[in-house]
Parts: C-alpha cells; sequence; structure tokens
C-alpha cells in the first residue's frame, strides 16, 4: 500500500514500512501516526530522531536496552525504560517507531 | 499493546475441547516471500505453470528420501487421539488445525499420486488431485504448525506432524511458494550473520554497552568478548539475545557466570545466531548452510568447545544434527559434550560451588518455568534420561527461593507450545498466536490465582519474545516473562562486588 506524503506517493511493504529508506521525510512519520490515530509530540520525534541517527552508524535499528539506555542519558533517568517507550508508542518502539523513522522491520525472534 | 481485530479466547478454569468452527482461520494466510529472498534460499521465485507436476516430483523425491514420511503418510488409523492435543486447535476451533487433519492436507495428495487404490479409486480412500484450492490450504495451514511435536507424543504410531509439516513446506518452497517471515530471515543470516541482520560494528556497540552496565550495577569488569581468537569457548546464542528483552537479561547471566568459572570464552560475528530457520521450512540444505557458519566461526577462532544459548529450536538441531550437518568436530576438546547447553554449563558451576548465590535477590519473584516444546520432545541435557526438564529447573531452583511447577499434563513432554515456534512468529500471524497461546495462559493462570506465581521463565528466544507479546491479551504484563539466565544473573554475587548498600541503582527495579 502506498502512501501519500507532501504530494509524492511512496512505496511501503506489505506490513506499512517504507520499501525506500531513502524516501524519508518528516511528513511520513506524521502520515503513518494519523492513520494509526496517534499525534506525534516532541517526545515521540526525541526517539524517531534518535533511531534514525543509530540506524544511519549501525545500519540497524538500535536493540531495546541501547535504546533505553540512550534515552535515559539524553532525555532523563525517568525516560530511559521499556514502559516509557510503549507509553509513547503502544505497538513497540522498536516496531512502530521504526516504521515511523522509516527503519526497516527487525525481524527474527523479536 | 495493539487493539486486538479478533476475538480473544477466554480463559476457563479447566481447559475444555471446544467445539469445531470449521472454516475459522480459513483467512490466515501468512505474507508469502518476494521471488528475491526465494531466490536467497535456491528455490524458484514464484510458481510456474506447471507447478503441480513440480511439486508431485519434489513429494516423490523427499518420500524416498525420508521414509518416515512414508510411514506417516500410510499409518494413521484415524484413532482421533491427536485431535484435542494441539495448541492451535484448542485456541482457534478450527477442525483443520486437528493435527490429523493437518496431515490428511499432505496425505490426500499422497494417496492420489503415490498408492494404487489412489491412482484408480480415488474417492474411495479419500484422495484428491493437488489442485489449486489444495495448495492454498497447504498454505494457510502448514503455516498454523508450530512443529512443537505434542500431537505426537500421543499418536500410537508415533506420527510426527511436525515433520509433515516441515516436509509440506519444502515442497511449497521448491515450487516457489514460500512464506516471508523465514526465508526473509535465513537470506539475512546468509548475508549478514544473524536472523535480525545486526551487523558487526553494532554487535560491537551493543556488547560494550552490556559491559559497561555491568560494571556500573556491581563494579566488576565482566567482559563479553567478541571475535577473540585462542579462547577455550565459543557462546553461540540467539541474536535476539543481542537486542530484545528479557533475553539481554539471559546474555548478562551467561557473561557472568563464565567469567565466576574463570573460563576463555568468546562470542563470533559470523557465527552471531543459534536459531537455524532451515529446520522450519525443512530445507536440509539450507539448514547445513546455516550450521556451516559455526563451524567455520570455530575454526577460525581456534576454540575448544563450543556452548550454545537459550534457544529451543536451535538445542534441536545442535543436540540432534549437528554432527550431521557440519561435523566431524574432532577438532573440539572431547572431554566435554558436543555442543554444550549453557545450561549444562551453569548447573555444573553450582555443583562445584564456584558461583557465590544469594537467593534473595529473586525474593521478589514466585518462578514457574515454560519447557520448550523443541528442548523438552526432541533433545536431552545432561547424561540422564528427563535431564532438558530437570536441568532448567535444577537451576531455577539454585537461584530462587520460590518455585512451583504449573499442571502436569502442561509441562515437561507434554508441555504446550508457546505458540508462536516453527517460524511462525510474525505480526501477520498475530491471531493465531495469541490464540495459540491459549492453553499455556490457562495453565498459567491456574498457578497464579493457587500458588501466586508471579514470573515465567523461559530458555527460547521464540518462547520469549512470543509470550511478552501476547500475554497482555490474556491480562498478564509482559515483565512476568524472564530469561533463566536473567534469575541466575539476579542472584549470583560477583566476586569483587559491591555490597548492595553501594548500588544506588537498586531502586530502579522497582519502578
Amino acid at each position: 500500500m502506498p502512501i501519500e506524503v507532501d504530494g509524492k506517493t511512496l512505496e511501503t511493504d506489505e506490513e506499512g514500512y517504507l520499501v525506500n529508506l531513502s524516501d524519508w521525510v518528516p511528513g511520513v512519520a506524521e502520515v503513518m501516526a494519523k492513520e494509526d490515530d496517534l499525534e506525534l509530540t516532541q517526545d515521540h520525534w526525541d526517539i524517531i530522531n534518535f533511531l534514525r541517527e543509530y540506524y544511519e552508524e549501525y545500519q540497524i535499528a538500535p536493540a531495546v536496552r541501547v535504546l533505553t539506555k540512550a534515552v535515559g542519558k539524553r532525555l532523563g533517568k525517568e525516560k530511559g525504560n521499556s514502559k516509557y517507550l510503549y507509553g509513547l508508542f503502544p505497538y513497540g518502539p522498536g516496531k512502530q517507531a521504526c516504521r515511523y523513522a522509516g527503519l526497516p522491520k527487525p525481524t527474527g525472534c523479536v | 499493546m495493539a487493539k486486538a481485530n479478533f476475538e480473544v479466547p477466554e480463559l476457563k478454569e479447566h481447559p475444555e475441547v471446544p467445539k469445531i468452527e470449521p472454516g475459522a482461520m480459513a483467512h490466515l494466510e501468512t505474507f508469502k516471500a518476494k521471488p528475491e529472498f526465494m531466490e536467497a534460499l535456491g528455490f524458484p521465485g514464484e510458481l510456474s505453470d506447471n507447478w503441480q507436476e513440480q511439486a508431485i516430483d519434489a513429494m516423490g523425491d523427499m518420500l524416498k528420501k525420508y521414509r518416515s514420511l512414508q510411514v506417516y503418510m500410510d499409518s494413521c488409523v484415524k484413532c482421533g487421539a491427536c485431535t484435542d492435543k494441539c495448541h492451535y486447535y484448542l485456541g482457534t476451533k478450527d477442525p483443520k488445525n486437528m493435527p490429523v487433519a493437518r496431515q490428511d492436507l499432505m496425505r490426500k495428495v499422497y494417496r492420489r499420486y503415490f498408492t494404487f487404490a489412489g491412482k484408480y479409486f480415488p474417492k474411495l480412500v479419500g484422495a484428491t488431485d493437488f489442485t489449486q484450492e489444495v495448495l492454498d490450504d497447504w498454505y494457510n495451514y502448514y503455516h498454523q504448525c508450530s512443529q512443537c511435536r505434542r500431537c505426537s507424543v500421543f499418536c500410537p504410531y508415533g506420527i510426527d506432524t511436525a515433520e509433515i509439516s516441515m516436509a509440506a513446506r519444502e515442497i511449497m518452497d521448491r515450487i516457489g511458494l514460500g512464506d516471508k517471515y523465514s526465508n526473509e530471515i535465513i537470506g539475512k543470516v546468509f548475508r549478514i550473520g544473524n536472523n535480525l541482520g545486526l551487523p558487526g560494528p553494532a554487535l560491537e556497540d551493543t556488547l560494550e554497552g552490556l559491559e559497561e552496565d555491568v560494571f556500573d550495577d556491581t563494579g566488576v569488569e565482566v567482559k563479553y568478548p567478541l571475535d577473540q581468537k585462542g579462547v577455550d569457548i565459543l557462546l553461540v546464542t540467539p541474536s535476539a539475545d543481542f537486542f530484545a528483552e528479557p533475553h539481554v537479561d539471559g546474555l548478562i547471566g551467561y557473561g557472568k557466570v563464565f567469567h565466576e568459572a574463570g573460563v576463555s570464552w568468546t562470542m563470533s560475528s559470523k557465527a552471531s545466531e543459534a536459531a537455524n530457520f532451515g529446520m522450519f521450512i525443512g530445507s536440509y540444505e539450507n539448514m547445513r548452510k546455516v550450521s556451516q557458519r559455526i563451524r567455520e566461526a570455530a575454526l577460525e577462532l581456534g576454540v575448544k568447545r563450543i556452548i550454545f544459548g537459550e534457544c529451543g529450536h536451535a538445542w534441536r538441531v545442535a543436540y540432534a544434527f549437528l554432527n550431521t550437518l557440519a561435523g566431524p568436530w574432532d577438532f573440539l576438546d572431547q572431554n566435554y559434550p558436543v555442543p554444550q547447553h549453557i545450561l549444562e554449563f551453569t548447573l555444573g558451576e553450582l555443583e562445584k560451588g564456584t558461583l557465590n548465590i544469594d537467593k534473595s535477590a529473586n525474593d521478589d519473584m514466585v518462578l514457574t518455568f515454560h519447557d520448550s516444546c523443541n528442548v523438552a520432545r526432541a533433545t536431552r541435557m545432561g547424561d540422564k534420561p528427563g535431564g532438558q526438564f530437570e536441568i532448567p529447573r535444577a537451576v531455577i531452583k539454585a537461584v530462587c527461593n520460590n518455585y512451583v511447577d504449573m499442571p502436569e499434563d502442561t509441562i515437561r513432554e507434554a508441555t504446550f507450545c508457546c505458540g508462536g515456534g516453527g517460524g511462525l512468529l510474525t505480526d501477520d500471524l498475530m491471531e493465531l498466536r495469541v490464540k495459540g497461546a491459549k492453553p499455556r495462559m490457562e495453565a498459567l493462570k491456574s498457578v497464579t490465582e493457587e500458588y501466586g506465581v508471579t514470573h515465567m521463565a523461559a530458555i527460547c528466544a521464540i518462547c520469549k519474545s512470543q509470550f511478552t507479546k501476547v500475554i497482555p491479551y490474556y491480562g498478564f504484563d509482559m515483565d512476568q516473562i524472564v530469561s533463566v539466565h536473567q534469575l541466575v544473573s539476579n542472584a549470583l554475587i560477583l566476586s569483587g562486588q559491591n555490597s548492595e548498600d553501594e548500588d544506588d541503582e537498586s531502586e530502579e527495579d522497582a519502578a
């Protein structure tokens, strides 16, 4: 199912992840969040931006522990746990946040 | 937790066999693999016009290669013993999820093309042509079997539905029809080294992070080495252990145990995956290729021993098939089991007394243990029959004060699958996964209510991920699932470890 972002049609896979990672613009996250009835706040954007930075360096989404630790360091200890992240992204930070950030879905026994 | 767009089964006080609902799960078809994923595994990219002929050829080939398959096709007497044994039938009510019906999807085609009666009098013996409709049923219902082999325990002839479902998937792959989840993942192992696609630098960064965390917690420099040559032990563990919760807490535990035991060890970026999804798709060739990476890594690193981390089907492949797939292992130290399970190693150290254990560290929990299907019914641990049941329990009891088993007909060799094994741990099968977890959830609920159980420990990456995702549908909390080595880690006091008073982080856990 393709999505419409800023007047452009972008290709996504069966599960709604962007097919071409280079297609990503902030509008992608906005459009996807709207489909999930979720309003993106700065808290969401902090996570999305971190995911994109991490991916750029390591070519993979960060492990849950890496993500919570980084969030704790940057945004305060009380936010460095998976409960906080699930609160922001109810479908799971690993999957929903990655999708908004334009990253491929983590596969395997996760 | 995501909203469910299907009906979550209601947990009953006593499990009951549901009334059948024909076609209840006929709609559930897992995503198909794209041509590029198929071709990377040596299969045709898509179905061709003569797929039927190819499928019958492939079936004939497999009947010759695996005599067991032919025996299973011929020997069912329709006694009905298996009908109420499959967690997917119990959870979905779809009669095609009864093991005998799942087998019959292949049996009716087998009879049509490979038996005298079926060739000449098909209607008399329930034989049918391999039509598109039959193939669609194969695809849907052979991807609703987690190959857990519970039914085979109760079958008087020992018919192994798992083997039939593996053969069916292999036949489908050979005609160009494969599932996305397993096949994409196997391709990632070939390309990158593990199911997740974690490249070396990401592994390194993750492991460094763990070293920091353990140091912050304990004041002890426990190492989590990667690609270190000349050490004694190669640890092969599921890549989920690097990535997911509570898996990573188990990995922290393995490292602490090795540290205290004083052995030298490493992980490998080439063999950064214990899982072997080649088994799920029944493909000997892919299973062999995945296994070869472990052999190559062991040789390159010059290790003397191989130990497997907490992964259910990996232990089946390791325990039962590794010698055939990637042996001979004559270059390893024959004084140790080849390969060894991490629980065997840890129990050995506990018995030797090298580990300083404070069981009260786990006093905030009342534990139970989920026997993983592949470990329970396809392997052994230690040198006594039933070791695969006793050793995990012995380790848990050595590090925890409060332990209770779930009802006897739901554990050990009669254990219920978590509902996500056999290559079904994918979001597009969430309905099946949630419904298939029902028998385990009923058992968990009963010990929760009767004995105040708070946590369920598991020794399989799939079980851990499956449960953390599905138990919220049944009113439990995802934190109630723990790794066995997480419990070991909690209780293990490292030599030179900070005393608790200095540990200002301990409050965090309570949050």
